[in-house]
């Protein structure tokens, strides 16, 4: 028996939950995501003790690939503390017994729904991406033998039958969200749900992407050092998001940023989606336009204290 | 006997049959379609045309007989023998399929543009402003306003829906189109409109068409040559004016009699 089929503490759990079994199920699956770049794998997702729109597939993954000596971070909108990844980081802890962190820099597993860390991860380290809707197909064809069809043919023409509409409709592509790229110049990919601000950074990436949807039953990956192209036209360029501003607490320009509502009065201001990177700044001297203000000040104690419990 | 002696077939059919069951749909179905002739395959309901358009436009595999298609580079290939993404590649190029309920042949939830342009980026055209103009084009020559482009096609009227459908597949200039019934469904004064649009679109393109039709009028309008079918068997056919001016065949006779008494 290898270590982490040993029963984990009160033999409540197998390491990380999932049996054996079905760990070497998944991780057959990830190897096959690894082999072809952006394809989509079927597996035989398992239930899990947590409702699906939580991220049971990237809980999967992670429980295939997790060790003892891992060091896991969880992210849910850039941030480490919303329920969300609070519940998930529990669960890890509780059925695995490793270490979990905030410091993108110390995780060796980073699992996320919607944000990928503003800091360049490392080839010693792997991002986990929860997938609601893993087919970037869908939106035009429902037909689930048509679309396996179109990526085996890479018949793709629909894709952009999509960006055009919103130009037509918008007069640019509006798509913000779940933006399709095409991996290793073969297969499309949906990147869902993280923002069309990341994107670039999937590209080339130095860490082993892998992304799980639980209820669509799919795995995929792309390996360190892809090259992922965001679709467009050649008078439309692929554009990601600018904030005219930097970010108010640490001054963080070119950084994706939300926006944070102040007071009842309107007062509001911008700050970096991910509360880490936000803080590692603040730590090293950084100030924002925002960091004095005490509505702003109040905000960023809260966070920090968060980080701290 | 064909009008159009001078070049290859476009189009060589052999033997084509289809069962379903124990039940014909067509059986024995042979023809060649030369560049630019138009073919009217006409009968009552349930004689088969549907079925033989089907087999002819790879939609339907037949039980027995053999396609050829002379594909861009001159080479006579047989339709059930090309690969899937050949045979892709032809029906959004190449092709053309005009259904008579358009919806079955339009994205009812995109644009006009879009699905004008459809073919277009399939085939890999990535400026949109081509596309768009492109797109634009096209809807001028079926009639359709230039500020109607992004509105989607369930706001259209069904003639409307069935220009905006022709446009569709003959935006990448095909040089075969199939139509099942194109003006089926319509109201007499949209029908003349549409014919009126299609035969000029056919002449000015030079189109191969094979058209299914029980509309006697129809195939006279549109189409050089005739066949005309009952129970699956083709039981006649030729020029179309010498076929309907002097029919053979009782059966045909009594499909010419009964038109012309509408
Ligand atoms: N999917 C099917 N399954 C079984 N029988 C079929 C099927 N489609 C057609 N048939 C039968 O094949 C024969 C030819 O039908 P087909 O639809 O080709 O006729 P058609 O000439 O197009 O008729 P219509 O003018 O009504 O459209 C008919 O007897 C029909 O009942
Ligand atoms: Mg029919």
């Amino acid at each position: 028996m290898n270590d982490t089929a040993q029963i984990f503490e009160q033999g409540e759990y197998n390491f990380a939950y999932l049996d054996e079994q079905t760990k070497r199920m998944i991780r057959r699956a990830i190897l096959k995501g690894i082999a072809i770049p952006g394809y989509q794998v079927p597996f035989a997702s398992r239930e899990m003790p947590m409702p699906y729109g939580w991220g049971t597939g990237g809980v999967q993954v992670t429980a295939a690939i997790l060790g003892k000596d891992d060091c896991l971070k969880m992210i849910d909108q850039g941030s480490d503390d919303t329920t969300n990844a609070v519940s998930l980081r529990g669960f890890f802890e509780k059925t695995a017994g490793v270490r979990t962190t905030y410091e993108t820099s110390e995780a060796s597993v980073i699992q996320t729904r919607h944000r990928i860390p503003e800091k360049a991860l490392r080839e010693d380290q792997i991002i986990v991406f929860q997938v609601p809707i893993p087919e970037p197909l869908r939106f035009l064809e429902p037909r689930e033998t048509e679309t396996r069809k179109m990526h085996a043919l890479e018949d793709y023409g629909l894709m952009h039958v999509k960006l055009y509409e919103d130009i037509a409709k918008n007069g640019h592509i509006a798509t913000t969200y779940a933006y399709p790229v095409k991996v290793n110049d073969r297969y499309v990919m949906d990147p869902s749900p993280t923002p069309k601000f990341d994107n670039p950074k999937i590209d080339q990436m130095a860490a082993l992407q892998l992304y799980g949807a639980g209820r669509e039953k799919r795995i995929y990956a792309i390996p360190p050092y892809t090259k992922v192209k965001s679709l467009d036209f050649e008078d439309y360029p692929f554009e990601v998001q600018k904030f005219d501003k930097p970010c108010g607490l640490c001054g963080a320009e070119n950084v994706y940023l939300d926006e944070v509502i102040l007071d009842d009065k309107g007062g509001r201001m911008f700050v970096c989606s991910d509360s880490d990177y936000c803080e590692e700044r603040r730590a090293d001297g950084h100030l924002g336009p925002m960091a004095a203000d005490p509505a702003a000040h109040q905000f960023g104690a809260t966070q920090a204290e968060e980080t701290a419990r | 006997m064909n009008a159009f002696p001078s070049t290859d077939p476009l189009l060589q059919v052999h033997n084509v049959t289809r069962y379903y069951g124990d039940r014909i749909g067509c059986a024995d179905v042979s023809f060649d379609l030369w560049p630019g002739e138009v073919l009217a395959i006409v009968g009552e309901s349930g004689s088969g045309k549907t079925t033989l358009l089907n087999c002819l436009s790879t939609r339907l595999a037949p039980t027995a007989g053999a396609i050829e298609y002379r594909m861009r580079d001159g080479t006579m290939r047989n339709l059930y023998q090309l690969t899937e993404a050949e045979r892709r590649l032809l029906m959004r190029t190449d092709w053309g399929f005009v259904h008579q309920n358009a919806a079955e042949g339009l994205r009812m939830n995109v644009s006009a543009g879009a699905n004008v342009g459809e073919r277009l980026m399939a085939v890999g055209e990535r400026h949109y402003g081509n596309i768009r103009s492109t797109a634009d084009d096209w809807l001028g020559r079926v009639e359709i306003e230039s500020d109607r482009i992004d509105d989607d096609p369930r706001s259209f009227s069904g003639g409307m829906r069935q220009r905006l459908q022709i446009a569709r597949n003959l935006v990448t200039r095909p040089r075969l189109v199939f139509m099942d019934e194109p003006t089926g469904g319509l109201d007499v004064s949209v029908q003349a409109r549409l014919l009126d649009l299609l035969r000029r679109l056919v002449a000015d393109l030079g189109l191969s068409v094979v058209i299914v039709t029980h509309d006697l009028a129809v195939a006279r309008l549109l189409s050089h040559r005739i066949m005309v079918m009952r129970h699956g068997n083709v039981i006649e056919s030729g020029l179309t004016d010498q076929v309907l001016d002097d029919p053979r065949e009782p059966y045909t006779q009594l499909l010419v009699s009964s038109i012309l008494q509408v």
